[in-house]
């Protein structure tokens, strides 16, 4: 039943996606309205797909399906709060793409793989899986926040004419929504490693810093961190930080795919 | 629909004859009453601005003088004025009048001025009594498509003056400009312009750098800013995030170095130069570095004019929207056109039934309430029966060209009485009355 929920959201964030792509050619306020109320709609389901999962008893929070759903959602959220704060829906010219491709991979089947092995501190596991899914969030948010900069720093520096009639925000605007993801997303993250960490400990014994998962974890933790380093003290914008989110975004889609193929985190002992 | 209008606008004649033609506020009551005395004229008004002088009338037979009341008025010869007149009647002066009030047939396309003195002209008209029902509806309704045009499209959302758009950019860089610094260098008049518009959209302080260090004091006072020296411009001039320079200066005074050298101080916050000097007082390598915008006179001019350019092809847009405005009031004016018609043949057969009713009544004697009822309901709904479809055909033949033929057929069949033109209120009013019968 979360299944059909889910497609249903999916559904939802389709027309999201379109206007993602939309919104890259031409300016629509209609279209931009249109689209936020279909995701808000697809919110709706999807919290309802959620919340089935978590009722339903099992421990299947940990798939690794239910967790790109999560993440979908999460960055959802994160898209609204920025609309009810700037009113813009230019973030979503990033975030509709990356909501509906998670959201898409979860609704497709059910997660066969499934965390089998005897975890001892289920509250640290949760915990390790909602701080680190808000950090992964942020930080496509902050990626998107990256791009459109770069867009926008193009459109004004190029003097086109159409420059001036453009959906998206204020060149700083945008600086903004990206520099609050970062800071916002940072603490999520450490302390979502932090937790993943001691569940690890107690589970295996040991940290294993060769495994891919972890190995890329960290990597995408210390860019996370050269990132907000950059910004805080000699202030990082457009080209240099675009980079640098970009390669945390890679680091952070390849620590995500590590869970195919880490003996540690592949959520099957 | 018998609309004429006649006038002269920026496109049809040069400023000298313009002028000659302008009407000043206080004399326009007097010419909207002069017209409506003019034979033929049934309501009046006048639209005189900088850019048209205009005159909108209803006539009694769509064929009144109108070049004749010009000459007389400005005392002009024929071939002094005629050349520069456009004259638009019916469905093409309804045309007219939409595209005025919703800015199409403006110099700068989209303005938002010109809504706001055909509202006035209309108030003056209407004050003498000059407008009455005709033109009321006409102008109602050109103010309805006015404001449907300024909705749905953009053809006045981009502003057209250099200061404008230089405020549009820096709020492309920084969203609001609330708190954002201002620098002027080099008091001049264009630059001081742009920091009363940058001020005016809340920036909050000015910093001022002339090399005449009074000047720079004079400037400053203006806005409750602060006078620099010039030796100091580069070791101040980061402070502030919108830069706007016009000196004197043979070459450029800001370079590739002081930009890196603002950027580091500024930890790389965006800067935004508005460089309005002949020659350019800003490097164009200045451009390069990432978070310093630099915008120059022509790159501005580009702007503004790619606005106005912009408005025009919004302006199709509502061109579209006007014609069906048009038809759409053709159809309506045409309905009403019938109504008066309908209302006297309504006026005719009740007069009839009544004094049927009255001759009757002597004959049949005392009545009870149940048969006058009766009696009353058994005429009218013969009268309704009739009438049923002589209306059906008149509402019908309405919307199409034919109507005045019909009309005319079918007040000789009744012999109905052409009501007078101070009747047409009340006979809009009817009309509802008309429809709900039917």
């Amino acid at each position: 039943m979360s299944l059909l929920w889910l497609r249903f959201a999916l559904g939802c964030y389709f027309i999201g996606l379109v206007y993602a792509f939309v919104a890259l050619r031409r300016t629509s306020d209609l279209f931009a309205r249109i689209a936020l109320h279909a995701a808000s709609l697809g919110m709706v389901f999807h919290f309802v797909s959620l919340v089935e999962v978590f009722l339903s008893g099992q421990f299947v929070w940990a798939s690794v399906h239910n967790g790109e759903s999560l993440l979908a959602f999460i960055s959802m959220t994160f898209f609204m709060v920025i609309y009810a704060i700037y009113q813009t829906t230019s973030p979503g010219v990033v975030v509709f793409p990356v909501v509906f491709f998670l959201t898409f991979v979860a609704a497709v089947d059910q997660q066969p793989v499934l965390l089998t092995a005897f975890v001892q501190r289920r509250g640290w596991l949760i915990a390790h899986i909602i701080l680190i899914f808000t950090g992964y969030a942020a930080l496509v948010l902050s990626f998107g926040a990256s791009l459109l900069y770069l867009l926008q720093e193009r459109r004004l520096k190029s003097k086109k004419p159409t420059s001036l009639i453009s959906f998206l925000p204020a060149l700083e605007v945008i600086d903004q929504i990206g520099y609050r993801s970062l800071l916002l997303g940072f603490p999520f993250m450490t302390l979502g490693l932090l937790t993943g960490s001691v569940v690890a400990l107690t589970t295996y014994g040991r940290v294993n810093f060769l495994d891919p998962k972890i190995l890329l974890s960290v990597l995408m933790w210390a860019v996370y961190m050269i990132m907000v380093f950059t910004r805080w003290n000699s202030g990082w914008r457009g080209r240099r930080a675009a980079i640098l989110a970009s390669f945390a975004f890679v680091a952070a889609l390849a620590a995500w795919a590590a869970n195919y193929f880490s003996t540690i985190h592949r959520f099957a002992s | 629909m018998r609309f004429q209008l006649i006038g002269v606008n920026h496109k049809s004649a040069p400023l000298e004859v313009r002028e000659r033609l302008a009407i000043p506020e206080s004399r326009l009551p007097d010419t909207c009453r002069d017209l409506t005395a003019y034979p033929g004229i049934e309501e009046a008004m006048v639209i005189s601005t900088c850019n048209r002088v205009e005159v909108v009338t209803h006539t009694a037979n769509g064929h009144a003088d109108l070049r004749g009341f010009l000459h007389e008025h400005f005392h002009l010869k024929p071939e002094e004025l005629d050349p520069h007149l456009y004259e638009f009647r019916e469905k093409d002066a309804v045309r007219h009048v939409f595209r005025v009030a919703s800015s199409l047939d403006s110099m700068v396309v989209g303005e938002a001025q010109i809504l706001g003195q055909v509202k006035e002209a209309y108030a003056t008209a209407r004050a003498v009594g000059a407008v009455r029902g005709q033109l009321d509806q006409l102008f109602s309704r050109a103010f309805a498509v006015a404001k449907r045009v300024r909705t749905e499209t953009a053809v006045g959302s981009s502003s057209v003056s250099i200061a404008s758009v230089a405020v549009e950019l820096a709020k492309k860089i920084f969203g609001s400009l609330h708190g954002k610094n201002v620098f002027i260098v080099g008091a001049g008049k264009m630059s001081e312009l742009a920091a009363r518009h940058l001020m005016a959209h809340g920036c909050a302080s000015i910093f001022v750098a002339n090399r005449t260090y009074e000047r720079a004091i004079g400037l400053a006072q203006k806005f409750n800013g602060q006078a620099i020296k010039f030796e100091d411009l580069y070791a101040t001039c980061d402070r502030a995030d919108i830069v706007i320079t016009s000196t004197g200066a043979p070459h450029a005074i800001f370079r590739r170095e002081h930009g890196e050298q603002f950027l580091a101080r500024r930890k790389n916050r965006p800067m935004f130069f508005i460089d309005i000097a002949v020659p350019r007082d800003v490097s164009p390598d200045m451009a390069k570095l990432d978070g310093i915008f630099t915008y120059d006179i022509d790159d501005l001019q580009q702007a503004v004019t790619s606005h106005v350019a912009d408005r025009r092809k919004e302006a199709e847009h509502a061109e579209a929207i006007i014609a069906s405005e048009v038809e759409k009031f053709e159809a309506r004016a045409a309905t009403l056109d019938v109504v008066p018609t309908i209302v006297s043949l309504q006026d005719h057969l009740e007069t009839i039934r009544q004094a049927e009713i009255d001759r009757v009544r002597g004959r049949l004697g005392q009545m009870t309430p149940e048969q006058e009822i009766a009696v009353e309901a058994l005429t009218r709904g013969i009268i309704n029966k009739v009438m049923h479809t002589p209306i059906t055909t008149l509402k019908s033949a309405a919307k199409e060209s034919e109507a005045t033929t019909v009309v005319d057929v079918v007040r000789r069949l009744f012999n109905l009485q052409v009501k007078g033109k101070d009747d047409q209120a009340e006979l809009a009013a009817k009309k509802d009355e008309v429809g709900t019968r039917q």
